[in-house]
């Protein structure tokens, strides 16, 4: 059995980084959802012997260049999302979508909370209640982001 | 055909303890790496790799945007451009008349200086950047620009714009650089009261309105609508740029500090082009012999500022930043020793 295209896999990243960073008008930013987390738990859950907790925690150090974040903070929020998703992969990948998408939602809640510890101490202002926001979003597209990266993974596989 | 997959292969329980290991590993990294990152420099190298492998997504980013910018600046109609054309023409009108006045009042203070044997000031010369438009991380005050080593720009140079002082140069990487503004929690910035030379730290708040000043006493001689300056301590930030005008003094009797909030005189939000002011050196022995700026060679620096490399710096190329001749600059003013002993300002904490 083929495993993960690589050139898919790559893509993915790029299209997440490219929106990680898209301006958004000021009252959109905080909705803005986590695009690398569901990527990357779309590859871990897919092929869980290939996609681990090291290649998250890389991905997220690159999340953190990219935006300017202390170096490590989103390194460690992928790291265990991966990890916890990992644990999970039998069970999760056969529930239907809808229920994925309350379990994404709830990972990504969790990684809130942690990184919320963290930007508390080195000091830096949350913000009210939509610090909560995008969570709820990305956990919304999650089944449009597992069906298109499915799609593109079958069809380049195919080929 | 997602059903199954290599993880199949291996006992479920390998598996977990060695993602598990490196769940730990990791995790340790990661609060080293935040640790190091935040308080010494060591990853500096580290860093400004990562920010070249990252730099063509921001530019692929920023493309669209710029072409849009592009796109409405192509289209305008004819009266508009006229009318911006009329307004800046007298603008530039008004300006050249105060420069005048300014090379004057600068030829004045270079001969006080000399008479008062103290050293003199030294102009400094500075780079245009345009801002990167891409989101950083929502909750730190960070702007990214198109400029890095390759253009001159260095960790630790201020970034003004035409209005006030913005922030300051935190990470370089050679086609960008990110700018830690004034708001950002971590930031201070050393001011002084421009009406009567009091001395005060601005901290940043977190909110892109607002700074605040949490070590000037109850009775301090500061009120509300008082410009705040650069006072220069800490040595980041040229002395006597605006930076803030006073919002709000509570003066609560029973505390020993006064709360004094700021708004920074800088469009921090709305800005697309910014300053660099390169500093020429911290000895500050040579004359200047250039002090005397017209308003010509102002307009023809900013034209070739753009790709003027910082090593060898002609005089011509100079722009004086100091705007102000304030008659206060003596440190032996009684009311302000309360504040003298903050060597370290001006650095992000």
């Amino acid at each position: 059995m083929a495993g993960l295209s690589p050139g898919v896999f790559a893509g993915s990243l790029i299209v997440a980084f490219i929106l990680t960073i898209l301006p958004l008008p000021e009252w959109a930013a905080p909705y803005r959802p986590y695009w690398t987390a569901l990527v990357m738990i779309y590859w871990c859950l897919s092929f869980p012997g290939q996609i681990g907790v090291l290649a998250s925690w890389l991905v997220g150090l690159l999340v953190d260049v990219l935006t300017g974040s202390p170096l490590g903070l989103h390194g460690l929020g992928l790291a265990i999302i991966s990890y916890i998703t990992l644990i999970l992969h039998r069970r999760a990948r056969l529930w239907p979508l809808w229920q994925q998408a309350f379990v994404v939602t709830a990972l990504l809640l969790n990684d809130r909370v942690i990184a919320l510890w963290i930007r508390g101490l080195i000091g830096q202002n949350t913000g009210g209640w939509e610090y909560w926001a995008s969570p709820v979003v990305s956990g919304l597209l999650w089944p449009w982001v597992h069906s298109m990266l499915n799609a593109l993974q079958t069809r380049s596989r195919r080929s | 055909m997602l059903g199954s997959s290599p993880g199949n292969k291996q006992p479920i329980f390998s598996q977990a303890t060695s993602s598990l290991i490196s769940l730990v590993v990791v995790v340790s990294l990661s609060v080293l790496l935040m640790y190091l990152d935040r308080r010494h420099a060591y990853l500096d190298t580290l860093r400004t790799g990562m920010t070249t492998l990252v730099y063509p997504i921001q530019r692929a980013v920023d493309l669209p945007v710029r072409g849009g910018r592009w796109l409405v600046r192509s289209l305008v109609n004819q009266q508009t451009l006229l009318d911006e054309n009329l307004t800046l023409r007298q603008q530039r009108l008004e300006d050249q008349h105060k420069l005048q006045s300014l090379a004057e009042l600068q030829a004045e203070n270079e001969r006080l200086r000399a008479l008062l044997e103290s050293a003199a000031r030294v102009p400094e010369q500075v780079i245009v950047a345009d801002l990167l438009s891409v989101d950083l991380d929502p909750f730190s005050h960070l702007i990214l620009l198109d400029k890095g080593t390759r253009g001159g720009v260095r960790v630790g140079q201020p970034l003004l714009d035409a209005e006030g002082v913005m922030g300051q140069i935190v990470e370089t990487g050679p086609f960008s650089a990110y700018a830690m503004l004034i708001t950002d929690p971590n930031h201070a910035l050393p001011v002084r009261v421009h009406r009567n030379g009091l001395r005060g730290i601005a901290f940043g708040t977190g909110f892109t309105d607002q700074l605040e000043l949490p070590d000037l006493p109850v009775n301090a001689d500061i009120r509300e609508g008082d410009l705040l300056v650069t006072s220069g301590l800490g040595g980041r930030y040229p002395e006597g740029l605006p930076a803030a005008i006073v919002t709000e003094v509570v003066r609560d009797p029973t505390d020993d500090f006064a709360r004094i909030t700021a708004r920074p005189t800088a469009m921090l939000d709305r800005s697309r082009e910014v300053l660099l002011v390169v500093s020429r050196s911290r000895v500050t022995t040579e004359a200047e012999p250039d002090g005397t700026t017209t308003a010509t060679d102002i307009v023809s620096d900013e034209a070739t500022a753009k790709d003027a490399p910082t090593e060898e710096m002609p005089a011509a190329e100079t722009i004086t930043s100091q705007d102000d001749s304030s008659p206060d600059q003596s440190p032996d003013n009684p009311d302000n020793e309360q504040t003298d002993d903050t060597p370290e300002d001006g650095d992000t904490r």
